[in-house]
């Protein structure tokens, strides 16, 4: 499965994400700079964490109309897979890509810390793998991750099963203590009408090593080459 | 074009802080009287925090050589050889003034400049320690303080993208009125491709890269070489803005430019700006610079040569580029969409000659601003030490109830858990963070090879005070301990200095004996000092801070699987002290915080059994024997103990006896240096006893890890509280303060 790895100026988690996908999953990885309107022969565009062009507007409101993002709008209509975290699913939001928006956090600060995931959605390609209600422990690291949508839209997207990964306790419970930012509805990821764009607050390569904070980000990834494996192809070209 | 400036006299140079000594020595060495230009460069050198005018004649005690340095002080920061052709670079540096002033962004600024340090030398920032002292969190004023810094801190490093991974946090009531905020940041770079900040080579061109100049922190240096009085607020345009975005687009082309081989030398725009680089790096290559001002990116209007060459608006650089090469130099900036404007020439002639429109504002020997006067001024012991080290905290009463003073310690501001502090700081990106802060030290892993860097700071102003030798020989070796704790060995070390004002006898004294104290440790424990800065002029109208010299350790670890957390893992495991029994409640945490008192003689201090002591804990962890190791530090044995049951991911319990002899309060809470407790699994003991009978230490088998309570029996007192009780204490003890 081929990775393009979306590298805005500001972005951090672009090596991160690359170093996960070439050396922990052995797969073909490139980096796409912010100014190119191909993305080329890929399977899979991430976009990563990281402050995308400074963000001191709001987060991702530049970068969602920047010249990359319309070669991944392009990109996503076709079928390819789009997952963004932290600031990726910011700019996503912000791009249209994804109903919501994510404002800053009800503690206003920062928040970098574990957290567990409750899995709402296994029917995608990045979650194939898992179980429902599996719950999973990654970590957070943002200022501007209080996930917002307006009513029509959530009852929409449960409707649609667009909730992918809600905050939770260890064993699954979703509680106001357990929520880090504010979400509404304890909301960490969500994903498009058309089941191939998902955006996380949480950082699946940060959880992708036993000896840096655990593998249950890798079972994202998993379930992506899954998906590959299983279709032959992963989508109509 | 002539600009109306004010006509240069000794008043003039005196409201720039020179003294009339230094005006005197200025007319000799231009055999003139200074341009209005001149006179602001040389105040701005000549400054404490730019010549080490007061530290320079002891700073040369201390040992900074070593096999493994590759770069020692007087660069933008040291370097040491960690093997497989990989250096780490790194330094501290202190924020102090800026951040008194104005928190958030003194502290921003200091987060942004010491990685600018670190990138110049070539190296991607990997790491950010913070070490930061404060006042009473009781105080609403201190509260917005450490808010201020806290957060400053976590804005600039995670838009920057460099994991904040430890440091330390302490109260203290003579910090109210100065806050320390000392920054350390490490790097990695190919030891082959380190950068340094010369500017070699006649002819060859001088870049300003980065962001554009404004009004912002002229003269911070200055601000940062003077006392406070109560109007301190009103130097805040001295404090400089930060902007982490840019300086990520500057790391990302420096070392891009560097890359392509056509950067000569490149030195960060710090304190002193423009006028530091244009001088410092032509010193080191024994030659001159002229630079033309009007090129300079401006992002105000009017500016004189004045404020250009001592503005410090921060996320700029000075870069001298290799002659011919201009052009990939500015392609790589203009990719990062970032000024790159050839400003100078490096010439023959040893002078920094500036020119504003073609006319010359400048011309001074690069060597006269470079080296600027060196003092050895007079040194005395205060004459009130003597008393308080007479006190013998033995004549206060024992605590009534020694389980509830355990909790009580465990709540104490500077012992109690700064999660609230860290969960604000991105502590993972880069994904090396192996072990992130909450133990003795926090381990990062070198991708690519099997190494660990493991690091951490400290400093215990209350015990420097009290004896600023051994406190400052101390603090180098609970640093080097908490390496060790982790399993790293020792390689390096750097400094931040933060004393009162070097102009009182009984400050420079203190200065004095703490730097023969770490050189004294440095050497006995082979680590040298490879960079570092000093603060002096720490004080607010009269009250100087506590003697606050903190280090910074960077050891390395040949295999990063084999290292060790502070801890307990689980029940039925065996505990070991290791150490000796010599602990004092002398200038101890528990004195402080229970009697108010800061007084009495420290724990002596065996360098040798030190050494012997670190060497046993990492051969014992690399033996894969230890599950849990933890310096006894502030709060001392029961306090170590308390940590270990309550830091980690689940809480488990202890039962020990001590067989120390003295009061209960001085075995429990008593401090001392080169203890440590580790836990061992029951049946590798025979193994461990083994190991520890070759180290020449004493050490002995204090109980086991198990239960839900912890408890110590020692002098004839069964001492027991409830984890429950001691976590919750542990927890709340600062966050309350700050919620």
């Amino acid at each position: 499965m081929k990775f393009g790895v979306v590298v805005f100026p500001g972005t951090w988690s672009d090596c991160d994400f690359h170093h996960v996908i070439s050396e922990v999953i052995h797969q073909p990885v490139k980096y796409v700079w912010h100014r190119e309107r191909d993305l080329g022969d890929v399977d899979c565009v991430i976009l990563p964490g990281g402050f995308s062009y400074g963000d001191y507007l709001r987060a991702g409101a530049v970068a969602g109309r920047s010249p990359v993002v319309d070669a991944i709008r392009d990109f996503a209509a076709k079928g390819g897979l789009v997952l963004g975290s932290c600031n990726g699913f910011q700019i996503l939001c912000e791009a249209g890509l994804l109903p919501g928006a994510l404002l800053r956090n009800e503690c206003l600060q920062y928040r970098c810390q574990s957290t567990h995931l409750l899995v709402d959605n296994v029917d995608t390609p990045f979650t194939r793998g898992l179980r429902p209600g599996q719950v999973l422990t990654m970590p957070i690291s943002h200022g501007e991750g209080k996930y917002q949508v307006d009513a029509p839209t959530l009852a929409r997207m449960r409707a649609g099963n667009q909730i992918v990964f809600r905050y939770a306790t260890a064993e699954g419970q979703v509680t106001r203590a357990a929520n880090p930012n504010g979400s509404l509805e304890n909301i960490a990821g969500v994903i498009n009408e058309e089941g191939n764009v998902l955006g996380m607050m949480p950082h699946p390569e940060r959880a992708a090593e036993a000896v840096v904070g655990g593998t249950d980000g890798l079972l994202l990834f998993q379930s992506l080459l899954g998906s590959l494996v299983e279709d032959g192809t992963l989508f109509p070209r | 074009m002539p600009l109306a400036e004010p006509k240069v006299t000794l008043d003039l140079a005196r409201g720039l802080g020179l003294t009339a000594d230094e005006y005197d020595r200025i007319l000799k060495q231009l055999g003139r009287e200074p341009t209005y230009t001149e006179l602001g460069l040389f105040s701005a050198l000549w400054s404490e925090h730019c010549a080490y005018k007061h530290s320079r004649v002891f700073l040369k005690r201390l040992p900074t050589q070593g096999p493994r340095v590759l770069q020692g002080p007087g660069e933008n920061a040291g370097a040491i050889d960690i093997g497989d052709g990989w250096a780490v670079v790194f330094k501290m540096e202190s924020h102090n003034h800026p951040s008194f002033i104005e928190p958030f962004q003194g502290a921003a600024t200091g987060v942004g400049g010491i990685l600018r340090d670190i990138l110049t030398m070539g190296a991607r920032p990997i790491a950010i320690l913070d070490s930061l002292r404060f006042g009473d969190p009781a105080d609403p004023k201190v509260r917005h303080l450490v808010s201020g810094v806290v957060s400053g801190i976590s804005w600039y490093g995670n838009c920057f993208g460099c994991p904040t991974v430890g440091g330390e946090i302490a109260f203290a009531p003579e910090y109210a009125g100065n806050p320390l905020v000392n920054v350390m940041c490490v790097g990695l770079v190919r030891a082959s491709e380190i950068f340094r900040a010369r500017a070699d080579g006649i002819g060859n061109p001088v870049f300003y890269v980065g962001n554009k100049t404004g009004r912002d922190g002229i003269h911070g240096a200055t601000m940062a070489s003077a006392t406070f009085d109560d109007n301190a607020h009103e130097r805040r345009p001295t404090v400089q803005v930060g902007d982490p975005f840019t300086e990520k687009l500057l790391l990302e082309a420096c070392l891009e430019a560097m890359a392509t081989g056509a950067v000569v030398g490149i030195q960060d725009m710090g304190a002193a700006g423009l006028a530091c680089c244009t001088s410092e790096m032509p010193a080191r290559s024994g030659t001159g610079m002229e630079v033309e001002l009007s090129a300079v990116p401006q992002r105000e209007e009017g500016m004189t040569p004045y404020e250009l060459l001592l503005s410090e608006s921060q996320e700029r650089m000075l870069l001298v580029a290799v002659r011919g090469r201009e052009e990939e130099v500015r392609r790589v900036f203009a990719k990062w969409e970032l000024d790159a404007v050839k400003v100078g020439t490096v010439i023959p002639d040893t002078s920094l000659v500036v020119r504003h429109r073609g006319h010359e504002v400048a011309r001074v020997p690069v060597d006269a601003l470079a080296d600027g006067p060196r003092y050895e001024k007079p040194t005395a012991e205060p004459a009130w030490l003597a008393e308080r080290r007479g006190f013998d905290p033995l004549t206060l009463p024992p605590p009534v109830d020694p389980a509830e003073a355990l909790v009580a310690l465990m709540a104490s501001p500077t012992i109690a858990s700064k999660e609230w502090a860290f969960r604000q700081y991105d502590q993972q990106v880069g994904i090396n963070t192996l072990v992130v802060p909450g133990s003795d030290a926090s381990v990062l892993r070198v991708k690519g090879t099997r190494r660990g860097l493991a690091v951490a700071t400290d400093g215990n102003g209350r015990q420097v005070f009290l004896d600023p030798r051994r406190g400052a020989a101390m603090a180098v070796c609970e640093a080097t301990r908490n390496v060790s704790c982790a399993g790293g060995e020792p390689l390096g070390l750097t400094d931040c200095l933060n004393f009162g004002s070097p102009e009182r006898p009984e400050i420079l004294w203190q200065f004095a004996e703490a730097i023969d104290g770490i050189a004294d440790a440095c050497r006995a424990l082979e680590v040298p000092v490879v960079g570092g800065n000093v603060s002096f002029y720490n004080e607010t109208s009269g009250q100087a801070v506590l003697p606050t010299p903190v280090v910074g350790v960077v050891g390395v670890l040949e295999d990063a699987s084999r290292m060790a957390t502070q801890w307990f893992k689980s029940g039925g495991q065996r505990i070991a002290l290791l150490g000796p029994d010599d602990v004092s409640l002398g200038g101890s945490e528990y004195l402080w915080s229970r009697h108010g008192t800061l007084a009495g003689t420290l724990a002596p201090l065996d360098l040798g059994l030190e050494r012997r002591v670190q060497h046993a804990v990492r051969a014992a962890i690399f033996a894969g024997l230890v599950t849990a190791a933890h310096d006894c530090a502030e709060g001392g044995l029961a306090v170590a103990l308390a940590e270990s049951c309550v830091t980690g991911p689940a809480p488990i319990g202890a039962d020990v006896s001590v067989d120390a002899r003295g009061r209960i309060d001085h075995v429990l809470f008593g401090e001392g240096p080169s203890r440590v407790i580790v836990t061992v699994e029951p049946e590798r003991a025979r193994e461990f006893e083994a190991l520890m009978a070759e180290s020449a230490i004493p050490w002995r088998w204090i109980g086991a890890t198990g239960g839900d309570r912890l408890v110590v029996r020692a002098s004839g007192t069964v001492v027991s509280a409830g984890l429950g009780e001691i976590e919750g204490a542990w927890r709340s003890g600062f966050e309350r303060h700050m919620a």
